[in-house]
């Protein structure tokens, strides 16, 4: 590392982004770091795109006194990206129990990002309340069959969005259900197994801790319809830190949430807001940017945070 | 002296009252703290009326097996109240944390 100059160090950044990765978690890294060389030196097809997660508008409380707020700072930090990016993805818990307002308010923030359109998947906030009838009015318009679920591809990568919480009561984790498992298989069997793959439901598609409810039960059957390929990237919420595993091509990646972060898997009696100094909370807070370049693999994946 | 008495035999009788006319109605409460609900398993007499609060940040829900009661989304310090006219062991859970669940029994 000692004889490598930034740029070096940059294109090497760019490309294991499980490093990054975790300096990021540090606090080290921001996304500025990383993005000028995409600007600078991004071949035909690059492209980023952000992942915003858990931003639980209508949260009050001593972990975040006005989610709203933190959301909208994480909207200037996007807009102030210096490579614009295609898309946002939302992962997820936009409203906090489904608080009265909170996904219009979530609607009109979201129109400030300086992107050409928002994806989004529920999370168990955005539905529980009424077995995800809003949320689907709202959002369920182009997805397959209006149930939430839906694909899409971009620059030769293609992008996959699950709903894994629709079907969580009584099973203490999240569940995507035969009829999504089938339409999955058949979504990715016409493609060739070089295809970039990117994947993004709101509870992660790996036990991450299943006492806490943080696994979707039949996650495997939907990682069996993907292992063929060279490159799938998977993105989650539901967690509110960063967590990263590797397994054979496929990459894990659990975000941050722009409104409160949540204790380590184990680490308290329970996975409740995490009430600390709120100078050490907007260390904990943030945002996603993920870049895409061809040829190169896997993602690059940095989280950048407020504080 | 005798003022006192009076009134402290005002406050039995009133007390003695409530407990005669309406023993079913005691009111039983559970609370909601660190996800979980306190006790487990709460047993009332039919009629009772329990109170749920809930002591976490985040938001818990009281939502019932089989859909027949069930809360809104509560968060800290509110509280749900259902009254159990039959009897019968409801069980009940969160359905933001399915893992965290709970019975009352009515007899």
């Amino acid at each position: 590392m000692d004889r490598m100059d930034r740029r070096g160090f940059l294109q090497c950044a760019a490309w294991t982004g499980a490093a990054v990765v975790w300096t990021a978690a540090g606090g080290v890294l921001s996304s500025r770091v990383v993005t000028p060389v995409a600007a600078a030196e991004a071949p035909a097809g690059a492209f980023s795109f952000v992942q915003i997660s858990d931003t639980h508008v209508g949260f009050k409380g001593q972990a975040n006194a006005d989610a709203t707020a933190t959301l909208q700072q994480v909207i200037d930090r996007v807009n102030a990206l210096p490579t614009r990016p295609a898309f946002v993805l939302h992962t997820g818990d936009q409203t906090h129990g489904q608080k009265a307002g909170a996904f219009d308010t979530v609607a009109e923030l979201l129109k400030g990002v300086k992107v050409e359109r928002t994806f989004y998947v529920p999370g168990e906030h955005d539905v529980f309340l009424d077995g995800g009838k809003e949320y689907l009015e709202r959002y369920g318009k182009g997805t397959v069959g209006g149930r939430g679920w839906q694909s899409f591809d971009y620059k030769g990568a293609h992008f996959i969005g699950l709903v894994n919480v629709l079907k969580y009561k009584g099973e203490g984790m999240g569940a995507l259900g035969d009829e999504q498992l089938e339409w999955l298989a058949k979504d990715v069997g016409a493609l060739g197994n070089s295809t970039p793959i990117v994947v993004f439901s709101h509870v992660p598609l790996w036990a991450v801790y299943p006492a806490w409810g943080w696994t979707t039960e039949d996650a495997e059957r939907a990682l069996g319809s993907m292992r063929r390929f060279g490159s799938v990237t998977v993105l989650n919420g539901h967690i509110h830190q960063v967590l990263q595993k590797v397994e054979g091509t496929v990459t894990f990646h659990t975000a941050m949430s722009t409104a409160f972060p949540q204790p380590a898997p184990g680490s308290a009696p329970s996975p409740g807001p995490m009430k600390i100094p709120e100078a050490e909370a907007r260390r904990m807070i943030g945002v996603t940017d993920v870049a895409y370049v061809p040829g190169r693999q896997p993602l690059a994946i940095v989280d950048s945070t407020l504080g | 002296m005798l003022k006192l008495t009076s009134l402290v035999a005002v406050a039995l009788a009133g007390i003695l009252a409530t407990a005669s006319h309406a023993p079913a109605a005691r009111p039983a409460s559970v609370g909601i703290k660190d996800f979980t609900y306190g006790p487990a398993v709460l047993t009332v007499p039919v009629g009772a009326q329990v109170t749920w609060t809930n002591h976490d940040e985040e938001s818990h829900t009281i939502t019932s097996t089989t859909g027949a009661f069930g809360s809104a989304g509560l968060s800290h310090d509110e509280t749900f109240t259902q009254t159990f006219a039959r009897p019968g062991t409801y069980a009940y859970f969160c359905a933001l944390h399915p893992q965290m669940r709970a019975t009352v029994v009515v007899r």
